[in-house]
């Protein structure tokens, strides 16, 4: 089946999409958005973070055919310079595989609330994984890009 | 694999009556699994995300009838005030990319019993709305789970919608798991008290084959709020009885052991979360101003 779907304000097509195929997947095969990473394909680890249609979702949660006619940004669409700046400066990126999934989420977190708690930006990045276990200056990149440290 | 995508609701319910086997979807959080880790390869499936109103809620008859495609996320920012128990739950439910897809009509889908939103639907009594193009029927949730991830569902029916009085006193709701986020239940509990019909509601989740009641713990805790006159006294409930109404909540549950726990440790467990969310509901109603 054909998937018509706007990614970061462009729109992109795909021609003989197979119907279980993922959102994930057809960035990622199709249309050369490697940002979004695939790792745990169950929705656990968050590294394929991306916004559908405004709302923060896993990608590989999403089938291709529902992102028909919707609006994706990846984190290579994403206005996220504040909080990437934010990830160098803290030192918050290890082997880096995480980071674009973390990115969305804490840009997603800061704009509904722009001046979390500890306690909310924990619970905002908890679908997040980063298996070098560096939660600690993440959390500080979180905190650093809302202007609170 | 076929792929459906009704834009309405009758559609849906058409095209289920000529494609019994066609799966539905919504926000994917159980069927994307199965699909990307090959557990599960469908023949058809069906996105349920174009029909608007699926995901809408109304006042309906007294209660909230609210439809199987509204989202954790919508449900506690929306009906949170309403529906404490089921908004406690969602919250424990993945995590903000999940709530934001995931859907108390996928969780009754999958019908594990694991599932969140199935102790405090239980501990109110909730009405699953199922729907075909034969008809439209109601079905009682302690009804409705029939066996491990099976439900009274024909294979033409869809879920329309759920529905629940608003809550008239105090709910509780608590999980155990490994981490606060992202946890697959070991065993969780819901509580509900009425003090309109001095009824309290109960719920197990993740001990037993299906999500279950506790009907002797519920007659046991009422005969005490009633004995001792405790709904207008606002007084402490004693500690013999608290712990009474767990042990009572964990012999009612059937657990088995396997890879998040042993049924020993549910049943502990389990007699714990009851006596505490009862403590915590019973604090609520007699403390509230």
């Amino acid at each position: 089946m054909r998937v018509s779907t706007t990614v970061n304000g462009t729109p992109h097509v795909a021609d003989d999409v197979w119907e279980g195929e993922s959102l994930l997947y057809l960035l990622r095969e199709r249309f050369a958005l490697f940002g979004s990473k695939n790792a745990c394909e169950q929705g656990e680890c968050g590294s394929c973070s991306v916004y559908l249609d405004g709302t923060l979702v896993c990608a590989c949660l999403v089938l291709g055919g529902q992102a028909n006619g919707r609006e994706i940004v990846t984190i290579e669409g994403l206005d996220g310079a504040k909080v990437q700046q934010a990830f160098v400066v803290a030192g918050a990126v290890q082997c880096g595989f995480c980071t674009p999934g973390l990115v969305v989420a804490a840009h997603d977190l800061l704009n509904r609330v722009p001046n979390p708690t500890d306690a909310q930006i924990r619970e905002a990045l908890a679908g997040n994984i980063c298996r070098c276990t560096g939660y600690a200056k993440i959390i500080d990149a979180v905190r650093l890009a809302a202007g609170s440290a | 694999m076929e792929f459906f995508q009704p834009a309405t609701w009758a559609e849906a319910l058409q095209m289920k009556a000529a494609h019994p086997e066609a799966v539905p979807i919504a926000g994917g959080t159980d069927v994307m699994v199965e699909i990307n880790l090959d557990h599960q390869r469908p023949a058809a499936i069906m996105d349920l995300n174009r029909i608007r109103e699926l995901a809408e809620w109304e006042r309906y008859d007294g209660m909230l009838r609210i439809g199987a495609g509204v989202t954790y996320t919508r449900l506690i920012d929306e009906l949170g005030d309403r529906l404490p128990g089921l908004a406690m739950a969602s919250r424990t439910v993945g995590s903000p990319q999940i709530r934001n897809r995931g859907t108390v009509g996928g969780n009754l889908g999958t019908a594990s019993p694991a599932g969140d939103a199935h102790p405090p639907l239980l501990a109110t009594d909730a009405i699953v709305e199922l729907a075909s193009t034969s008809g439209t029927r109601h079905v009682a949730i302690h009804e409705f789970f029939t066996g491990p991830k099976r439900n009274a569902m024909r294979k033409d029916e869809l879920i329309a919608a759920f529905l629940v009085h608003p809550a008239t006193g105090p709910q509780q709701f608590s999980k155990v798991g490994t981490r606060n986020a992202m946890v697959i239940a070991v065993c969780s509990f819901a509580v509900s008290l009425d003090p309109t019909h001095r009824s309290v509601g109960t719920g197990i989740g993740s001990a037993g084959p299906t999500p279950l009641r506790a009907p002797r713990a519920e007659h046991f805790i009422e005969d005490v709020l009633l004995d001792e006159n405790l709904w207008n006294r606002k007084a402490e409930v004693s500690a013999s009885a608290l712990k009474r109404f767990g042990d009572l909540v964990a012999r009612a549950a059937k657990p088995i052991d396997d890879v998040r726990g042993t049924a020993a440790y549910r049943r502990h467990a389990l007699a714990v979360l009851a006596r505490r969310c009862m403590t915590w509901a019973w604090n609520d109603y007699r403390l509230a101003a």
